[in-house]
């Protein structure tokens, strides 16, 4: 009862936090400095080879994993190609990596999220080549790795699953836009307010609007995950979270 | 597992409120939604700041742009009714035997 109530109240929260400006998602191409760009490209590298290596293990391991694989992987370009309206008169879109952190862990989900960023960076103008390294590490390794903590401390602690779940998608996806603000803060601290003021404007600009979509995001990667528990997805099935 | 059906329909309830209340809300707001407002804050805090690269590929219109959009969510959907399908269909199968 006591975990319901808080859930409650977190929610409460994120609607109350609501009207300010905004609409955001991947950084453009272009609009990082090239030091940021190939510094952001440097990072989120190894995730991405770590990620290839893991996915490779675990399909030999299992033949189901291709099977489950498809389907997280549905889930993010579904999710990530929906442009919903917020609240603040501007439109977002969730990430959908959320489904697959939990399912297979972050780093099978950033070999995911890159696909679909590449998906649109080249074939919608959205985000870009440049700021891959930059858009990758926000939404397909902090963002998975976020939800994959939350999601394993919540199972720990005994949380229903659907709730933790629900708090592990909405969680990854706020942190993904956190991250995107942090980005363009540390590329474009303000001329008055320095980084702090920058970061204020683009967190202005991102979170809040993100709020309700993260809200979706989480309740629709509940619903899938109930669904694909009641048919039978077992993890150690893939055991593809062992090598995570 | 009726009662999780059931479940089910209230959150996509939930859901389509959650995104259609701030169209009734937000009467006459753009809802423009390009990634552009932090493009244009970068700019506005950089008036100097020049692009450096531009995307390779713009789709030529909004309608294609959709069309894009619209493939990317079928590819994704198709994908998951079809392994949906497989494991709903398994599961019978085993229960069956």
């Amino acid at each position: 009862m006591k975990k319901r109530m808080l859930l409650t109240a977190f929610i409460g929260l994120m609607l109350v936090m609501t009207p300010g400006i905004g609409h955001g998602m991947h950084i453009m191409e272009g609009f990082l400095p090239l030091t940021h760009a190939l510094a952001w490209g440097a990072i989120s590298l190894p995730f991405l080879v770590a990620g290839v290596i893991s996915l490779n293990k675990a399909m030999k391991k299992d033949a189901n994993a291709k099977l489950y694989l498809g389907l997280a992987g549905g889930f993010v370009f579904v999710l990530s190609a929906l442009k919903i309206p917020s609240v603040t008169g501007s439109c977002s879109h969730p990430t959908g990596v959320g489904l697959s952190a939990i399912m297979f862990g972050p780093l099978a989900t950033t070999v995911i999220g890159t696909v679909v960023l590449l998906f649109q960076a080249v074939l919608l103008a959205h985000g870009g080549l440049t700021t891959l390294g930059a858009n990758m590490f926000s939404m397909a390794i902090a963002g998975p790795f976020v939800s994959y903590g939350v999601f394993k401390a919540m199972d720990r602690l005994g949380v229903k699953k659907s709730y933790s779940v629900f708090l592990a998608a909405s969680l990854g996806n706020l942190c993904t836009y956190v991250v995107t603000a942090f980005q363009l803060a540390f590329a474009f601290p303000d001329g008055t307010g320095g980084f702090v003021g920058a970061l204020t404007k683009f967190m202005s600009i991102f979170a809040v609007t993100q709020i309700p979509l993260a809200i979706i995001e989480g309740i629709l990667t509940a619903v899938i995950y109930g669904m694909i528990l009641e048919y039978g997805f077992t993890r150690d099935h893939t055991s593809l979270t062992e090598v995570i | 597992m009726k009662n999780q059906g059931r479940k089910n329909a209230y959150l996509m309830l939930l859901i389509l409120l959650i995104a259609v209340i701030p169209i009734l809300m937000n009467n006459g707001a753009e809802f423009e939604g390009a990634d552009g407002e932090a493009e244009e804050a970068v700019l506005e805090m950089n008036p100097g700041y020049e692009p450096w690269a531009a995307p390779l590929w713009e789709p030529p219109s909004g309608e294609i742009e959709s069309l894009l959009f619209s493939v990317q969510v079928a590819m994704g959907a198709g994908a998951m009714g079809y392994v949906l399908g497989i494991m709903r269909e398994r599961k019978k199968l085993a229960s069956n035997r």
